[in-house]
């Protein structure tokens, strides 16, 4: 019951019963996609099948692409699912077909010293947490200042109904020319790493 | 307790996936692997930024109502467009045709039709009919819309700039992971193994090759 | 190569998702979508037909000698609406000068299209271009398992 009334008083004025057992639906579907995505990452460590890996992560992917619709970045789910689940993943397995199927296990005493600096660094950022915003608030002072700007002006200056590309293309249209050139980059290197099939050094197609 | 531990929640989470990210990529010694948990890790970021953007009662970032009419003027509301157009700015012919940036004579008749009428904003600040009509039509859409008529606020959005960042960031994840997997296929080239340890072994067994000779 | 149900698979979602790359990349002012999201879109659609009918056939659609040229047509794409605004007298990328008499910003509905395409064509080349480089690489034998 408390949980009920805490979205109650997280949602705007006065809201009729219906909106906020639908608001803690939602947030139980988030919750719920949370643990998924800690699952799937934690048996990731475990496996050293780097094919099951690499399944797992376009699992996770999905997941986080799942998880980016309820928190409505409808452009970021569209883009993780397209990317980390699809091209991701086929780029990892044939990054795996070219280098090792399988994981050599382990040291157990080289593992202490990685988990004792996890665990102080995610103690020291969990201590942190404390300070922050709470999730969902629209007075945190990460929705106050230029993404209220950008909601407030978009119809005026740019007319665009989607904001994220107005923003993307027109407020930031430097970043993202910056960004661009970051991916021609790394395609530039990749084909100077892996070079082209000119060099005869092997052609795909194996029947 | 329990607000508490609800608002902070998502933080938690986002900090366990780093942190598992950062233990795969300190204890395991396969490059290809980690590479995977760097990727963990840039993902957990991502989370990150998307929640702090999230807006209680919000709605995606797609203008609705009056705005989202506005925008699809040219394509299905067109003639109703126009022909508001065509009266508002039918006395204002001669001023509305120019521009500031371009004629710097034009400017004083320009600022009295923003003033008088304010193409911007008397298009805009009137969404009500829009809204009730969106609010009428049986959409998924409808339903915000809907509801902040209902309760005569504004549409709240969930904030764009953190989607703007990490949708870029996705794409030039993808592009520098496959940097770092065909270096990853060279040193496997180079050496028959993507294994830490056995390539620093094979490194130093040359250094010492190198000082005998 | 390949299994009978994958090849037909393939063939029947291969024009859909072209399609669907280009709804994506044109409608991106009114939805969700955009450059990023439809290139990327547009090279899986090569991707899956190169999994499924072999490296080949799909080089022969798309010779990997173009796709560097696409990469960098995008990028000059992108670099030159910035270049063509600043030629006509605003800054560079402010797009209300392609057409400053408009008052439904037609201008940066153009800018915003021209952008996206630049952004779209250097996505779908670039990610074609590295599955490329990787697929074009011929397995080594692997003895040791790891």
């Amino acid at each position: 019951m408390s949980m009920i009334l805490f979205f109650a008083a997280a949602a705007s004025d006065a809201e009729p019963m219906m909106e906020v057992t639908g608001q803690a639906a939602s947030v139980a579907i988030e919750i719920l996609i949370l643990t998924l995505l800690v699952a799937t990452a934690v048996s990731m460590i475990r496996m050293r099948q780097l094919f099951g890996v690499a399944m797992l992560s376009g699992i996770y992917s999905l997941l986080s692409a799942a998880f980016f619709v309820a928190l409505d970045a409808v452009d970021v789910a569209f883009t993780e699912a397209a990317v980390g689940a699809g091209v991701s993943t086929v780029l990892v397995l044939s990054g795996i077909a070219l280098t090792a199927k399988r994981e050599m296990p382990v040291d157990r005493r080289r593992q202490l010293l990685p988990l004792l600096i996890v665990f102080v660094t995610g103690g020291a950022l969990v201590y942190s947490t404390i300070d922050m915003p709470a999730f969902g608030d629209p007075q945190a002072p990460a929705n106050a200042y230029v993404g209220a700007e950008y909601i407030a002006q978009t119809p005026q200056d740019v007319e665009v109904p989607n904001i994220v590309t107005a923003v993307l293309a027109s407020y930031r249209g430097f970043d993202t020319l910056g960004e661009t050139v970051v991916v021609f980059t790394a395609g530039l290197a990749c084909l100077l790493l892996l070079g082209t099939t000119l060099r005869g050094g092997g052609k795909g197609g194996r029947d | 307790m329990i607000e508490f531990i609800l608002a902070r929640y998502n933080y938690w989470i986002v900090i366990a996936l780093m942190m598992t990210g950062l233990y795969i990529v300190f204890s395991r010694g396969n490059l290809v692997k980690t590479l995977i948990g760097l990727n963990l890790f840039q993902t957990s970021v991502f989370i990150f930024y998307i929640t702090m953007g999230k807006v209680f009662g919000g709605t995606a970032p797609i203008l609705l109502g009056g705005h989202a009419e506005e925008g699809h003027g040219e394509e299905h509301g067109g003639d109703h467009a126009e022909s508001t157009h065509g009266t508002a700015y039918g006395e204002h012919e001669d001023s509305y045709a120019s521009d500031p940036l371009h004629e710097g004579g034009a400017v004083n008749t320009i600022e009295e039709t923003h003033a008088e009428l304010s193409p911007g904003e008397s298009l805009h600040t009137a969404p009500e009919g829009a809204v009730n009509e969106l609010a009428r039509a049986e959409t998924p859409a409808g339903d915000v819309a809907k509801a902040a008529l209902d309760h005569g606020t504004e549409i709240l959005y969930s904030n764009p700039l953190p989607h703007v960042l990490i949708l870029t960031a996705i794409v030039v994840g993808v592009a520098t992971t496959a940097v770092g997997l065909s270096l990853a296929v060279r040193i496997r080239e180079a050496y028959g193994t993507v294994e830490e340890d056995r390539l620093e072994a094979i490194d130093n067994q040359d250094d010492r090759a190198e000082v005998l000779v | 190569m390949g299994h009978l149900i994958l090849r037909v698979t393939i063939k029947t979602l291969f024009a859909p998702i072209i399609l669907f790359a280009l709804y994506v990349q044109f409608h991106g002012d009114y939805g969700p979508g955009g450059g990023f999201q439809a290139g990327v879109i547009l090279a899986s659609a090569f991707i899956l037909h190169a999994l499924g009918f072999g490296l080949d056939r799909c080089q022969r659609v798309i010779p990997p000698s173009w796709l560097p040229v696409g990469m960098a047509l995008g990028v000059l794409i992108y670099a030159g609406t910035g270049v063509y605004t600043l030629l006509f007298g605003g800054n560079f990328l402010d797009y209300d000068v392609i057409q400053p008499d408009s008052h439904h910003h037609a201008g940066q509905h153009i800018g915003i299209i021209a952008v996206e395409l630049g952004v779209g064509l250097a996505v779908a080349a670039t990610m074609l271009q590295i599955y490329y480089a990787f697929a074009g690489r011929e397995p080594e034998p692997m003895d040791d398992s790891w």
